[in-house]
């Protein structure tokens, strides 16, 4: 893996990866495209600027853990862990066809570079506190990174997780939230309210770092400023656009669980910079 | 071979068992680490927790996430084992479960105590009867309920060498000991006491020795009614059930759970598909259970040696009524 802080290069990957994702999900004709294109500035960074892994061995010890709590964002996942070598994108076209090992939430039986199966909202972040525990009794100084959605924090267990966290000191540890502001009835504040998010995560024993999710820059300022906290767990608190990157899906609740149109796709990849 | 008439030598609780087990497994397994929510008093996982803090994770009251950060900790190559009571195991945590261990077929042993209405006076709120129900359906789950301390401590130190997530199941209070010194518990593997040619009791856990009593007194009056320890509820032991079937032509189930889903239920499906055969069911009545001393309460939901021999009786009457 090369390791380069050219935010250009990355913005690059970043937009190739959404190209990515909205195709595959056209072909799949179904699936979640507003919660894949909000994080993929995030899990772009994180697979081509700061984790350590090796597709060639996907279990090497001593890689960084990444678990997709927000399981539906399984198109950007895939899309990803392609690009960063650990299958063939040809597998792409699969998506949430009868057998194909790209299942419509991720299922770490079926394939590589998938730590945990998620899908049911939630349980992520403790599957993360477990891994990071196990790091640390190993003595392995790899880190775990845990993507969550906003809606998803109205889950029960993400706070059970959080307070475990911090009770254990998991300072190899770092939650990002992908604060898109939207669930699937609507409007989160307007669903269930969950602000304010820093202080409530901060009461919970957490080190705060608040970013625009689509500044490559910050991004990755977070991630490596997460990496110095000791002590405690920290959590970047990314605000995000949800159907980032292509106008006509940006911020419309409706693009939660739907895939675009064959129309839509040719549109949003004129949009993207494609042909 | 009658094995009917092993001496009671003792009696102590399969949890008691748990942890002194858990304790010795945990000195010459360094892998091991255990996780407990605000119960390792009870449930005995606190034996461990005093041996060994640094692999013992109190989770507090949250067996949600207490069973996801096990499936985490497995992941990094560790063996956990998470330990609460039945009911919050396997009820507040069953999608956890479900999800995160199972789906992904994760080693991770769920070890829960207070099984059964047996727990007494806490009432319907803390007595699992639906916990081998809900684990049943699971795909990729092996379920165990010991009849012991003895049978208790095999299953513990065998399911340590298998892979796979496991359900064991224990209880509250004392039981006699019945199992002998020298058993060997296999997976998946009936323990026959004896197979009888009237009928056959097919038992787990804590009704293991009631059938062996009920057998005994109806030796007096001329049945010959066989007991079979059941112990892995999944994969059952479907061999020895048919061949039980096939001699007596009659069986009745005996389990400290409700008749819907649990043993009586892994038989009766196994019996309906390959060998058909009438089967009574001794169990929980598909009701909650209530507060009342253990021994009243079996009383009560008619799981006693009296009730199964009522059973044995209605079994044989079926068969005969058949013919």
């Amino acid at each position: 893996m090369e390791i380069t802080v050219d935010i250009k290069a990355l913005e690059d990957k970043a937009r190739l990866i959404r190209i990515s994702i909205l195709k595959m999900l056209t072909l799949a004709g179904s699936g979640h495209t507003g919660g894949s294109l909000s994080a993929a500035d995030i899990v772009t960074a994180l697979y081509f600027y700061k984790m350590r892994y090796n597709p060639k061995e996907p279990l090497w010890k001593e890689r960084d853990r990444f678990i997709l709590s927000k399981g539906h964002a399984a198109p950007l996942l895939y899309a990803t862990l392609s690009m960063a070598g650990y299958f063939d994108a040809q597998l792409l076209k699969t998506l949430r066809k009868i057998g194909s090992p790209l299942q419509g939430h991720p299922n770490s039986k079926s394939l590589p570079g998938i730590e945990i199966s998620t899908g049911s909202l939630g349980q992520g972040l403790s599957v993360a506190n477990g891994i990071a525990l196990g790091l640390r009794l190993d003595g392995i100084n790899s880190r775990v990174y845990c993507l969550l959605g906003d809606g998803e924090i109205q889950e029960e267990q993400v706070w059970e997780a959080a307070m475990t966290a911090a009770h254990y000191h998991l300072d190899n540890l770092c939650a990002i939230i992908d604060n898109n502001g939207l669930q699937i009835d609507g409007p989160v504040k307007e669903v269930m309210r969950i602000d304010p998010l820093p202080q409530k995560w901060g009461a919970f024993g957490w080190h705060i770092i608040e970013i625009d999710g689509h500044n490559m820059e910050e991004i990755v300022n977070a991630m490596d400023e997460a990496e110095t906290i000791k002590g405690k767990p920290a959590v970047i608190i990314a605000h995000t656009t949800k159907g980032k990157g292509v106008s006509f899906f940006e911020g419309r609740v409706e693009y939660h669980g739907i895939a675009p149109t064959p129309e839509e796709l040719s549109k949003a990849l004129k949009e993207l910079g494609e042909i | 071979m009658d094995k009917a008439e092993t001496k009671i030598v003792k009696a102590k609780a399969t949890r008691v068992a748990y942890g002194e087990t858990l304790l010795e497994l945990g000195k010459r397994r360094p892998d091991i680490v255990v996780l407990d929510a605000d119960l390792s008093g009870s449930t005995n996982t606190g034996k461990f927790g005093k041996a060994f803090p640094e692999r013992f994770f109190n989770i507090g009251i949250s067996e949600q996430d207490m069973m996801g950060t096990a499936a985490g900790l497995s992941l990094t190559g560790k063996l956990p084992f998470a330990s609460t009571f039945a009911i919050f195991a396997t009820g507040r945590a069953w999608e956890q479960i479900r999800q995160t261990i199972c789906y992904s077929n994760l080693n991770v042993k769920i070890v829960a105590t207070h099984g059964g209405i047996t727990v007494g006076e806490d009432g319907a709120s803390h007595q699992a009867i639906e916990d081998l129900a809900l684990m049943r359906v699971l795909p990729n789950m092996t379920i165990i309920v010991p009849a012991d301390a003895i049978e208790t401590e095999r299953v513990i130190e065998v399911i340590a060498e298998e892979y796979g997530p496991t359900y064991v199941r224990l209880g509250r209070v004392k039981v006699p000991v019945i199992m002998p010194e020298d058993y060997r518990f296999k997976t998946g593997k009936a323990y026959i006491f004896h197979i009888g040619k009237d009928v056959n009791i097919v038992a787990c856990g804590i009704m293991v020795d009631k059938a062996l009593r009920a057998s005994e007194i109806l030796k007096g009056e001329g049945l010959d009614a066989g007991v079979i320890n059941m112990s892995t509820i999944k994969p059952v032991d479907e061999e020895a059930i048919i061949s039980a079937a096939k001699i007596s032509r009659a069986m009745v189930t005996a389990e400290e759970h409700s008749i819907i889903g649990g043993l009586g239920g892994a038989v009766s499906e196994v019996l309906s598909e390959k060998y058909p055969v009438p089967v009574r069911k001794i169990g929980i009545r598909d009701c909650f259970g209530c507060s009342g001393d253990p021994e009243g309460l079996l009383k009560l939901y008619g799981l006693t040696e009296e009730d199964i021999i009522r059973a044995v009786k209605e079994a044989v009457r079926m068969k005969n009524f058949n013919i």
